[in-house]
């Protein structure tokens, strides 16, 4: 059996997406930039998928630009906001394309304030205004985690940057939350990355929505394409994945909401009651739909992944045993979870696309990975069957 | 990522447990860096009779301690106090390099537990 519960990594490509995209790979090949039928044909998909992803997320064409994937997204908001100077706010618990991207702007001068979260990854408005400065230029703050799946009230949070300051423009990278949950792309928001993968269309192309009246300069120059924002030959097929993947998932998200929240709950329950000394991170209420992530007490997380993948469940952690530093992932550290317990993470995130089986399945594998990894910790009394040392 | 030797150390784990009536035993590493090693070894006239290994950490810190247990049993103390974790990283056909200081920790692991050894034993060294 295989189980893939790693959608908050990518997710397979849906039918329509495919379908949309192969004309554009197979006969459909023009530069998008061209004169001829095979050019404007080409150009006039482009501008079709422009149109559908604008009009599924309710802003307007104008301020949709096609990059090649979030990263990129969330690197020219941050980049292009600051380029005239300017201090950046952004939270503790952002992906590491902004965090990284804010981390180096500060290598160059800016000044960079990380605002910090509740125990459920929640940052509050007036924990933000904090931290604002009358040289603030830009605030990021995630619309929803990639790690523990808590949904920011972006909407909210958008107002209070916006009354301390019009100057300053607020970013919020989408990445895991567009196609899954209704956005609530409000005036007071600026700027919005998401990406196709991450909702059933490709790899390898994303968008930036910059508001109409937002001056923000081009990351990449050369040919002048994007309306002379964006240089490069136009990803049509990318593009065209992208709408038709964002259109599949608007017209049926409720449905696919319900279905992956009762899956979620199912096996976050399932977990919980099944392994002992097991927790839920993040928030329950504010939560996206397909996130279910956890700490194990006395288990290490790579290891964790790697029984389950012996298993077929495609699973990953925050453990992030793999970084040279050897500390875990910040998100977990920003809700205030200990070294030690933030090295046992396992993060499950399924899709509309599991069935009841599978997550019975999951539950069960789950269970005996953790029974495996603690057969064989020091940490672990398997007398007592309960944790060596209690931190 | 990580070779074919390793899974094989990860998926079928040699010596994992804890020697019964054990005279060695060394605990290394920490919670706080996710990666924690203990050794139990039965030494008797100077030879490593018997050695097991729990580990809590990562793919690569369990495959290093198995292999580990492996390279020293039936060594002499001297033997096994001059593997080092070059040694064991070959054995395993490399590691990443990120996961290099595992293989450190499964050298210091073995000395820590002849170290307790000759510390409870002198006269016996």
């Amino acid at each position: 059996m295989f189980v893939y519960c790693d959608n908050a990594a990518t997710t397979p490509i849906c039918k329509p997406a495919l379908d949309a995209m192969l004309p554009w790979l197979e006969t459909g090949y023009g530069n998008a930039s061209g004169f001829y039928k095979k050019a404007r044909e080409a150009k006039k998909a482009l501008e079709g998928a422009r149109r559908t992803a604008a009009s599924c997320l309710g802003v307007a064409p104008e301020a949709l630009y096609f990059t090649s994937g979030g990263t990129e997204s969330d690197n020219w908001a941050l980049k292009g906001a600051c380029e005239a100077g300017g201090h950046i706010a952004v939270s503790a618990v952002e992906h590491h394309a902004v965090l990284h991207t804010a981390q180096y702007l500060k290598k160059r001068g800016h000044p960079l304030s990380v605002v910090p979260v509740d125990g459920d990854g929640l940052i509050h408005a007036e924990t933000l205004v904090k931290a604002l400065r009358p040289d603030t230029a830009i605030v990021s703050v995630i619309y929803a985690n990639n790690e523990i799946g808590t949904v920011q009230p972006v909407a909210g949070l958008a107002r209070a940057v916006k009354e301390y300051s019009k100057k300053i423009l607020f970013h919020t990278d989408a990445i895991q939350a567009a196609g899954h949950i209704p956005l609530d792309i409000s005036k007071d928001i600026d700027m919005l990355s998401l990406s196709a993968h991450k909702f059933g269309g490709p790899k390898g192309v994303g968008a930036l929505y910059i508001k109409a009246d937002v001056k923000l300069p081009p990351l990449l120059h050369g040919g002048g394409h994007e309306r002379g924002k964006r240089s490069t030959t136009e990803n049509v097929a990318g593009a065209a994945g992208l709408a038709a993947a964002l259109d599949y998932m608007c017209q049926n998200r409720d449905n696919f909401a319900r279905r992956t929240a009762s899956l979620r709950d199912k096996l976050v329950e399932g977990i919980l009651s099944a392994v002992p000394y097991s927790s839920l991170t993040g928030s329950r209420e504010y939560r996206l739909p397909g996130n279910a992530s956890f700490v194990f007490a006395a288990v290490e997380g790579e290891s964790l992944v790697l029984q389950l993948d012996l298993m077929g469940v495609a699973a990953s952690s925050g453990s992030a045993c793999s970084s040279a530093a050897l500390d875990p992932s910040h998100v977990l550290l920003a809700i205030g979870l200990p070294h030690e317990k933030a090295h046992g993470s396992l993060r499950l995130t399924v899709g509309h696309e599991n069935t009841e089986e599978e997550i019975d399945y999951v539950i069960q594998s789950v269970k005996t990975a953790v029974e495996r990894c603690r057969n064989m910790s020091p940490l672990w009394d398997a007398k007592k069957g309960e944790p060596l040392h209690v931190h | 990522m990580y070779t074919d030797c390793v899974m094989d150390h990860f998926n079928n784990p040699r010596n994992m447990g804890e020697v019964e009536g054990y005279n060695a035993e060394g605990t290394v590493g920490n919670a706080k860096c996710g990666d924690i090693m203990r050794m139990t070894m039965r030494i008797e006239d100077g030879v490593v009779k018997d050695v097991m290994f729990k580990t809590f950490g990562c793919g690569a810190a369990v495959a290093t301690s198995s292999i580990a247990t492996e390279m020293v049993k039936g060594k002499t103390v001297e033997e096994a106090l001059a593997l080092t974790n070059k040694a064991v990283v070959e054995a395993l056909e490399g590691l990443p390099p990120q996961k290099m200081h595992c293989s450190v920790l499964a050298e210091e692991a073995i000395k820590a537990a002849i170290a307790s050894y000759r510390e409870k034993t002198p006269d016996l060294t």
